[in-house]
């Protein structure tokens, strides 16, 4: 039985982290590496960092980005952002990350999933699922274009698909709770853990551990945070102490 | 670790996985990490890293291309100390199931069998304490249960359980560490296991510093 897993999540614009960040301590808050360097000594059991660059320089940026990480992390870390053949994932992969994470892309081309899982195998790619709770309820709208644009799939479907092609983990985010900080989208992450046999990555809504162990409870393996963290509301070390403490079996922080 | 300081330990690049955290890891905990594409390359180095990600087959295959089979179990048997990392541990041994039935380097007694995780998720992907099942100078300075990176669908089962060194959990027991002699091999990734795994990775220096082998080509 593995362990609940606490990831934070980056945005990173041109190898600066976008969203503020408001540690005091911090030489350098918008730098992403060593942000994820305090979590990681925190107790980060994996980081995910979002390359958002809207630029034909994509790809070298998401390159360069893993290639600073990996120099400075030693917990697992996943690239997402502009992924869109498996030779871009081949690229950040190479420079030592240890997962793509891919939407948009997979979206418009399937096999984009399949391809990569062949290449890399399954535990390589996360398929990164943005959805939002259709007016009649019970069923969610899957976007893509970082939020902008409905795609007419359906979440749960989506999910069984992508797994079917060889997603080995599901990173879902409601969009509906993404930045309340109200809490994750439950019945969401029930349908997608009963959907699918893979992990899947709780994201939108964390406000309080208690939130998160609610989310684990549901089917989650794991529990994305972004802006409690980035909002210097709490610390990954926190956040786990108290999991910790309302008995959720995440791993201890190293003495 | 100081007596480890710049031990120089070959890592075998079968072209397969991806060699770059491991290397920088070895690097943070002080050795000097070679990475060779073909056995050339390691003359000088006093140990041997096995890394590996995808099939068994994929990885036997990628092995015998570039001509590391037989330099593999030639140095292992000159006493090299031998790290196998992920499914460099299994390679290891004799043989696995994975796709059919492939042979290994049969270094250690046993096969390599899908993971019996019941009710769990199967690939095994996640933090999960390793229970240290005897000292050994690979673990030294670890927690009696140390938590550990792990990725992979497969577990390898020792023909002679001497050889198990460490057990984790999924589902079902498995052998999460092994050393016999002076071959020694880990199912997680040291390289992702935060401080925990920098450790046993200047521990593994610290041993090839010690045995003071040089490889000769």
């Amino acid at each position: 039985m593995a362990f609940k897993r606490v990831i934070p999540c980056l945005d990173v614009d041109n190898g600066r982290v976008v969203k503020g960040i408001n540690f005091l301590d911090l030489r350098d808050a918008g730098d992403p590496v060593e942000l994820a360097e305090r979590y990681d000594h925190g107790g980060a059991d994996e980081i995910v960092f979002l390359d958002v660059t809207a630029t034909s320089s994509h790809r070298s940026t998401a390159v360069e980005l893993a290639s600073r990480v990996a120099e400075r992390i030693f917990v697992p870390f996943t690239i997402g952002g502009g992924i869109r053949s498996p030779e871009d994932a081949q690229g950040v992969l190479d420079a030592g990350a240890d997962k793509v994470a891919v939407n948009s892309a997979a979206v418009a081309d399937p096999t984009l999933i399949s391809r990569m899982a062949d290449r890399f195998g399954s535990q390589c790619v996360v398929l990164a699922v943005d959805a939002r709770e259709r007016a009649s309820g019970g069923s969610w709208e899957v976007f893509t274009a970082g939020g902008r644009k409905e795609s007419g799939r359906e979440a749960i479907e989506w999910i069984r698909e992508g797994v079917r092609l060889g997603a080995g983990e599901i990173l879902l985010t409601s969009m509906d709770r993404d930045g309340t900080q109200v809490g994750y989208d439950l019945d969401l992450l029930n349908a997608a853990a009963k959907a699918v046999e893979v992990p899947i990555i709780a994201s939108g809504g964390a406000g309080s551990p208690q939130h998160m162990a609610a989310a684990f409870e549901t089917g989650a393996d794991a529990a994305l945070l972004a802006s409690i963290l980035h909002d210097g509301v709490t610390t990954v070390e926190t956040v786990k102490n108290a999991l910790l403490a309302l008995g959720v079996d995440v791993r201890p922080i190293a003495a | 670790m100081s007596s480890s300081v710049g031990t120089k330990i070959a890592v075998v690049d079968h072209g397969t996985g991806n060699l770059t955290s491991l290397t920088r890891a070895l690097s943070k905990t002080g050795s000097t990490p070679v990475r060779c594409t073909s056995p050339a390359d390691a003359e000088g180095c006093a140990a041997l890293m096995l890394p590996g990600v995808g099939s068994f087959p994929n990885g036997m295959a990628a092995l015998s291309a570039s001509g590391f089979t037989e330099f593999l179990k030639k140095q292992a048997h000159d006493r090299v100390p031998l790290l196998g990392v992920c499914l460099g541990m299994q390679m290891l041994f004799g043989r696995s199931g994975e796709q059919g039935d492939t042979e290994g380097l049969g270094l250690l007694d046993g096969t390599v069998r899908p993971l019996d995780a019941g009710n769990e998720r199967v690939p095994h992907i996640g933090w999960s304490l390793v229970q240290w099942s005897r000292p050994s100078q690979l673990t030294a300075g670890l927690e009696a249960e140390t938590a550990m990176y792990h990725v992979h669908s497969f577990v390898a089962e020792p023909g002679d359980r001497e050889d198990v060194l460490g057990t984790a959990s999924h589902g079902e027991v498995f052998t999460s560490a092994v050393e016999r002699e002076n071959i020694y091999g880990v199912q997680f990734h040291p390289e992702k296991s935060s401080d925990a795994g920098l450790r046993l990775l200047g521990n593994f220096a610290g041993i090839a510093a010690a045995v003071d082998k040089k490889i000769a080509i």
